[in-house]
């Protein structure tokens, strides 16, 4: 278990340089100038826009920049964003915890309803529960998560008033800012009535951010249950006359869970990239706006090392799949 | 022990909360995150907003709802016979705010206008770079090092500019965000505890609201300064929810979340006019939308090809179609709440027939143009595209062949000021501080038609620039006045722009807020708002 840990790790390197020259990339191959952006309709004369250009050292080669840009990651130092002046990494570490309570929350829907679902549907093949939670699936995978939001905002805030509209606690609670996870604070804060406004906060963005996820993982775990269910083993197992909770809960379930498992841990760079629009819908304070509002204004330092640190993050979670799988199949512990 | 030391800072406003049970708080659905809190470095008007706006003044105001200036910190001033020397003498007993980590010892004196405007101007101030990368880029856009000669202190309360040349603008050039007056006790503080970034992240002002919190992209929390000089607010907290979505705004103000919010999408008007739980107010923009011919590329050098083709675009489709009716047709390149509108200029009426005739009289045929349409919404111009396909439709009636182009929005701003460039640019303008010249010189004069200026027609008009800068050194507003509108007849009957529309500002907001004045240059400010029970 610990080599395979190791050998896991050590693949990261390689992957992990590569996604510096990505992330270093991509937010220069996109046409505009930061410059030229905070300048906006005034323009600015070329002597100044050389000399602010040279002072954010955007005047070096690009080459150059790059091993800037790796040589102060490797001493820490992620940059300050061009429009905050501000660490990049105080303001990750700031926006970030709310991303995570956002995203495990709505994971936390996503499988719970899931994988309920789809082991259902798959037992029940063709009846119309199968049929009818298949076509929801498919319908909540197309689902263009802003209209979605906002639909769900008008519906229930606006016209029911069960949830709050946005943001992630009632503006009359206020205390510091402990773990940066809403749902602790507002227990740690002993404030009657804060913990259940965190709750509330959370329900509407949580749901929007698993429509997707959740159909992804229904589908795969009732794709998943059928092959397995036809396997031989299942059907010795049958054969020897176990009851059948006990075969799809034994034997089919826990075989299907490796394909579902990963299917799961995908899920997280799908969750980054709904958290961009959840956020912005519902004022959330994360990550995913951070990002989009730093990609618009041409934010280099914000955009390359934000992409690192959220990349960063997804092999962490890929690694932590791959270690779960040696968990449930002792084949692949030993390889 | 920092980080402690902020949570302490935090419980302790938490307490002192909890004590006014019964206080008023005012919820503001502001629209994006501030920058940072200190005004000088920073350009947009949501980050003076959440910083200059609530927590600062400056040695001039603008007149609350107006874009004349009157006295602020400076209690009055002189002005020199040649224009150049402005004395300023300094309210007395004026308190700096009081914080966790810092009690000013001193009221506000000379000191801290001759730091204010020093750490902008001069390399050598330390407090010049005090963040890595900031720099100052209204101050410089202002002109501001090429116009102060120097700042002086006579005494404690009096304080003398000398200025480069005389500009009469100068009095609402400091009364510009960027012209807010910090502490410079309290900057004294920082860098000696070596914490010189927090003068960007805890501020301390004069201003009518302290600062007590700000969760990024989230929430910010201020307080009644029950110390403020001015009429003290009459809320006792100030929170602005952070949401950056029209959308959800207006839900959010539906659902009672907060009182007010800004720019409202243009489909929601009608629906906000019909809730009787919310009240709108509107008011004409400080700003234009327009579209600028290259001026100096034949035909569009001859005057009179550029009327025909004014002529031959329905203005009033555009102000229906693109801006919902939320705008007014523009005949003036500056817009109608501006000093100095000249109202008797007729606009070229609406004339496919006369525009087609004087084409021809003027040997154009077979014409092809391009129009450029900006890729981003701004307050002046919602939707550019949709604009130029009005426009290209018009034209075709005309015989006149438009073709469309885009560009990413930092490439546009840069590609459409390169001379030679091919094609006519929709762009706009909002003014800074309501001053004429702030829209002419910049847009239309001979100084600004080159690299690194803003005139997008390349139009330089000789007369037309006399009389923008004998206005900037004439001090008298009534001859000033004259000048301008004797520069508007020019520019109307030379034609670099075909001036679109000047859009309305909507500020919806619910019943119970009263004492909210819209102001002309669109910022958003409090002290004088109160909640109904």
């Amino acid at each position: 278990m610990i080599r395979l840990f190791f050998a896991k790790l050590l693949y990261l390197v390689p992957t992990f340089l590569g996604i510096t020259i990505i992330a270093f990339s991509f937010v220069r191959i996109l046409p505009g100038d930061p410059v030229l952006l905070m300048a906006g309709e005034r323009g600015v004369t070329p002597e100044r826009h050389a000399q602010l250009t040279a002072q954010l050292g955007y005047d070096k080669s690009v080459v150059l920049q790059y091993f800037d840009f790796l040589g102060r990651l490797f001493q820490g130092d992620l940059g300050n964003s061009l429009v905050t002046k501000k660490p990049v990494l105080t303001e990750f570490l700031a926006l970030f915890p709310a991303t995570v309570e956002l995203g495990l929350f709505a994971i936390m829907i996503a499988t719970l309803i899931g994988v309920p679902v789809g082991v259902l549907a798959a037992i029940k093949r063709g009846s119309w529960f199968d049929q009818v939670s298949m076509t929801t699936a498919l319908v909540g995978f197309s689902m263009p998560i802003f209209w979605w939001g906002l639909l769900l905002i008008i519906f229930f805030s606006g016209i029911l008033g069960w949830t709050p509209v946005s943001g992630r606690i009632s503006l009359m609670y206020y205390f510091p800012n402990v773990t940066g996870l809403m749902l602790i604070d507002s227990l740690l804060s002993g404030q009657k009535g804060a913990f259940a406004s965190a709750i509330s906060h959370l329900i509407l963005p949580s749901v929007v951010l698993a429509t997707i996820p959740l159909a992804v993982i229904a589908r795969q775990t009732r794709s998943a249950m059928l092959e397995v269910m036809g396997e031989d083993y299942v059907r010795t197992a049958r054969a020897k006359g176990m009851p059948n909770y006990r075969v799809i809960g034994i034997h089919a379930l826990r075989n299907a869970m490796i394909p579902v498992i990963t299917t799961i841990g995908l899920q997280v760079g799908v969750l980054m990239a709904g958290a961009i629009l959840t956020e912005t819908i519902f004022s959330w304070p994360g990550i995913g706006k951070w990002m989009i509002d730093s990609i618009s204004r041409r934010d280099y330092p914000v955009v390359q090392s934000g992409l690192l640190l959220i990349a960063g993050l997804v092999m962490l979670v890929n690694l932590l799949v791959d270690l779960t799988y040696g968990i449930i199949n002792p084949r692949i512990r030993a390889t | 022990m920092k980080y402690l030391s902020r949570s302490m800072i935090a419980v302790s406003a938490l307490a002192m909360m909890a004590v006014a049970a019964e206080a008023k708080t005012f919820v503001y659905c502001s629209e994006a995150s501030p920058e940072g809190f200190d005004p000088a470095p920073y350009t947009s008007g949501g980050t003076f907003d959440a910083s200059a706006h609530p927590m600062y003044n400056r040695l001039t105001e603008f007149k609350k709802g107006t874009t004349e200036v009157e006295p602020g910190l400076a209690e009055s001033w002189d002005v020199s016979e040649d224009g150049t020397v402005y004395t300023f003498k300094l309210r007395k007993g004026v308190k700096f705010h009081t914080s966790e980590t810092f009690t000013p010892t001193r009221d506000f004196n000379a000191d801290d206008v001759i730091f204010s405007f020093d750490r902008q101007g001069n390399a050598e101030n330390p407090w010049h770079q005090y963040v890595a990368g900031i720099t100052y880029e209204y101050y410089t856009s202002m002109d501001m090092p090429n116009l102060v000669q120097s700042v002086e202190k006579i005494d404690d309360y009096t304080v003398k500019f000398t200025l480069k040349q005389p500009e009469a603008p100068f009095l609402a050039n400091i009364a510009m965000p960027f012209s807010s007056i910090v502490s410079k006790e309290y900057a004294d503080t920082l860098e000696k505890a070596g914490t010189m970034e927090d003068l960007n992240n805890l501020p301390i002002g004069t201003g009518p609201f302290k600062f007590v919190a700000y969760q990024k992209d989230a929430v910010i929390r201020y307080q009644k300064n029950a110390d403020y000089w001015g009429t003290a607010p009459l809320i006792d907290d100030l929170v602005f929810a952070i949401t950056p979505d029209a959308a959800v705004r207006l839900q959010k103000l539906k659902a009672n979340e907060c009182h007010l919010m800004p720019y409202p999408a243009p489909a929601d008007i009608d629906a906000i006019k019909a809730d009787s739980n919310l009240t709108l107010q509107e008011q004409a923009g400080l700003n234009v939308g327009y579209l600028a011919y290259n001026t100096t590329m034949a035909p569009f050098d001859n005057p009179k090809v550029r009327k025909a083709l004014n002529m031959a675009i329905n203005k009033q489709s555009i102000v229906d179609a693109v801006f919902q009716g939320a705008a007014v047709p523009a005949k003036n390149p500056i817009p109608p709440t501006m000093w100095s509108y000249n109202d008797t200029i007729a606009d070229d009426a609406y004339d496919p027939e006369a525009a087609k005739k004087m084409l021809e009289e003027e040997g154009v045929k077979d014409l092809s143009m391009k129009i450029w349409a900006m890729p981003v919404q701004r307050p002046y111009m919602p939707n550019a595209r949709r604009t130029a396909e009005l426009m290209q439709e018009d034209l075709s009636k005309v015989g006149v062949k438009v073709e469309i182009i885009s560009y990413e929005w930092g490439e546009y701003l840069a590609k459409s000021m390169e001379a030679g460039r091919d094609g006519a640019v929709i762009l706009g303008w909002t003014g800074d501080n309501g001053d004429p010249d702030n829209f002419l010189s910049v847009l239309l004069s001979c100084d600004s038609a080159g690299e690194g200026g803003a005139n997008r027609a390349f139009w330089c008009n000789e007369a037309f620039s006399k009389l923008l800068k004998d206005a900037k050194v004439t001090a008298d507003p009534a001859a000033r006045t004259k000048l301008y509108e004797e520069a508007q007849v020019i520019f109307k009957d030379q034609a670099p722009w075909y001036t679109i529309a000047h859009s309305t500002q909507y500020v919806p907001m619910s019943n119970k807020v009263s004492g909210f004045v819209m102001s002309p240059l669109g910022d958003f400010t409090f002290e004088s708002v109160d909640l109904a029970e």
